[in-house]
């Protein structure tokens, strides 16, 4: 490697820098090695003259044990590769058997019903807790607090079975007038407490408090100068909330959020409790019919990596979508950096590549 | 109604002087506590509509504070505020004073233009979108919000006159200190103020970019909108003032002329305020 370095002095005199020429002036071909300094420029004696390193070849710093650490790890990860690959007992056929069976695709479905039900239903929620925390109301405070309080703090395996078995505890469900007798509507608890309302009812107010948590702290790092801002130009207070206060919150909110949707969609799976069949409860009652237990999970940790990964690339272009105006420049996304790359890199087409596409 | 409030527009933009009934801003034994300090002691100050007052005084003096009550973001313990005779916050209905809702006070706020120290501008929205973001939404008194189209026609003229143009695209923070400053001005002119509060508008800026700003503030003593700035820079109260209100301690020490306060102040406290901060800033 370091022969190629040496030779600046070979490697200089060729003609394809003319701005070292230009430099020059006065001695445009005499650049070659330390000798050309003292030869022309009018220098007092004694003090060297600035040397023009333009036309001289760079050689990056070398990193020896950036080499070693990459070698050992590569090795490592090619070690867990091939035994994934090569040990019978993963039994990948049973794996991708089951990959794509209709039960396991039901179950999916019923997963992501739910994520996205009482993710959706949840954040709703939280967004009113964590208004409510932030009012000036010390009722509302303290119920909002309460509530996070209680459902923080209680097991969710607990809490699900809870309003599952809600009918032991209240056997009717009505909705009327306290303290009256009017009644706008009356229910037997066992009937409207179905499998899948415990599960959504279970999932939304846990994900509820811990998003009404997560909402109050992106709107609290928002500058105080802001709300004086928009409120000294008149902007109407739900106007400010919308339009001034949660897109820049979101920048605070968005990374967390991600981790509690992503963290609720393997939540999901603590619904097997109630025979609820999603991909876990589904997978679970496969391998106890044909005692094919890890290769099953495995399916369904594939299917768990197969939601979290397409959730990264929005969390990635969304979040991008916020960081507008907060950051000089958007950074490019992969896609306009393999453009760029190919567009450069490919030998037919040299078309000036403007970053056109920071939008 | 488009029509009426483009000749609104347009007699604000240009440079001759308004209406004289535009403007009158009147305190009146104004005083406010936070916690056990009192900032303000009972403060009356008269501004007259198109006059451009200079508050000066060491910090803590309660400057901003006084600033802040003029347009109610801070609500005064005692005494009042008046804009053309009309009170900041409140209504008189027989002998009460009835406390006015946030949709009202919001509708006194778009009379009164703000430019805060540190800019305040909102980083999410291009330098165009913060100056039209108001004119769209804001409840105004006796004039009709404007379409999109005349908010950004408005603005795009306003950033003209601030010289920046060419910039309306640009996000707040890839600006200079001194242009995001002039895209707050323009944003605070965007609803066509009476009164236009500066709250210490050089005090963040590098000093060479203190001149852009003071440059356009210039403009703006000229052009018939009652000024109140407070700032640090002498030389330019000096110039662009026709009162120099000097506070300390919660109190208006003295008021009067540039050329009275500057040159020949009558109280100790203000002869050896100026002593400490003039000297350099006084060659001008």
């Amino acid at each position: 490697m370091s022969s190629t370095a040496t030779p600046v002095a070979q490697s200089a005199p060729e003609p394809a820098s003319p701005g070292a020429g230009t430099v020059h002036g006065t001695a445009p071909a005499t650049t070659t090695g330390t000798a050309s300094p003292g030869t022309a420029s009018p220098v007092p004696a004694g003090r060297k003259a600035a040397t023009d390193y333009a036309d001289y070849r760079l050689v990056p710093a070398r990193h020896p044990w950036r080499w070693v650490g990459t070698a050992v790890v590569g090795l490592g990860v090619a070690g867990i590769a091939w035994s994934l690959a090569t040990n019978p007992r993963w039994e990948w056929g049973v794996v991708a058997q089951w990959f794509t069976a209709q039960s396991i695709v039901n179950g999916l479905l019923e997963t992501l019903k739910l994520t996205a039900i009482s993710g959706a239903l949840g954040f709703i929620l939280g967004f009113i807790l964590a208004l409510m925390r932030l009012s000036a109301s010390p009722l509302l405070v303290s119920v909002s607090w309460t509530f996070s309080w209680i459902f923080r703090s209680t097991p969710l395996l607990v809490q699900m079975l809870l309003w599952y078995n809600l009918g032991y505890l209240y056997a009717k469900v009505s909705l009327g007038l306290p303290f009256t007798d009017v009644r706008f509507f009356e229910a037997q608890t066992t009937t409207l407490i179905s499998q899948f309302a415990a599960a959504v009812l279970g999932l939304t107010l846990n994900q509820a408090a811990y998003s009404a948590e997560i909402i109050r702290g992106g709107i609290l790092s928002v500058d105080q100068g802001q709300l004086e801002a928009a409120a000294a130009l008149g902007i109407p207070a739900w106007r400010r909330s919308t339009r001034i206060v949660l897109p820049q919150a979101m920048r605070a909110i968005l990374p967390t959020a991600f981790n509690e949707v992503i963290g609720l969609v393997k939540g999901t799976s603590i619904v097997y409790v109630l025979a609820y069949s999603e991909l876990f409860y589904t997978v679970q009652v496969i391998y106890n019919r044909t005692q094919q237990v890890l290769p099953l999970l495995l399916v369904a940790t594939l299917w768990y990596v197969v939601i979290t990964s397409v959730l990264s690339v929005f969390q990635y272009y969304i979040e991008r979508h916020y960081s507008k105006g907060a950051v000089r420049t958007l950074p490019l996304t992969p896609l306009q950096k393999a453009r760029k790359f190919l567009a450069t890199h490919a030998p037919v087409t040299r078309e000036p590549t403007q970053e056109r596409g920071t939008r | 109604m488009s029509t009426a409030v483009l000749t609104a527009a347009e007699t604000a933009g240009s440079t001759e002087p308004t209406d004289a009934t535009r403007g009158l801003v009147e305190i009146t034994k104004v005083r406010k506590s936070f916690g056990a300090t009192e900032v303000l002691k009972g403060i009356t100050l008269t501004v007259e509509p198109g006059g451009v007052a200079v508050i000066v005084g060491p910090s803590g003096s309660g400057k901003s504070t006084l600033l802040r009550t003029i347009n109610h973001l801070e609500k005064v313990d005692a005494g009042f505020i008046a804009i053309d005779g009309t009170l900041v916050g409140y209504e008189v209905r027989g002998h009460r004073l009835h406390e006015l809702r946030e949709k009202e006070i919001l509708k006194q706020r778009t009379e009164i233009g703000m430019v805060f120290q540190n800019f305040n501008l909102f980083p999410h929205l291009t330098a165009l979108e913060n100056v039209t973001e108001a004119p769209v939404v804001a409840p105004r008194a006796g004039k009709a919000r404007l379409s999109k189209a005349e908010a950004r026609a408005r603005g795009l003229e306003l950033l003209d006159r601030v010289g920046l143009k060419d910039r309306a695209g640009a996000y707040p923070r890839q600006l200079s200190g001194g242009q995001q400053q002039r895209v707050a001005i323009a944003r605070a002119l965007a609803l066509d103020p009476k009164i236009l509060l500066f709250d210490e508008p050089t005090s963040a800026l590098d000093p060479e970019l203190v001149n852009e700003v003071l440059d356009v503030i210039r403009e703006l003593a000229k052009s018939g909108t009652t000024l109140i700035i407070v700032t640090h820079e002498m030389g330019f109260a000096r110039d662009v003032a026709d009162t120099v209100v000097f506070m300390d301690q919660g109190q208006i020490v003295e008021q009067g002329t540039p050329q009275e306060i500057f040159t020949n102040p009558r109280e100790e406290r203000t002869r050896s305020f100026f002593s400490k901060v003039i000297e350099p800033a006084f060659n001008i």
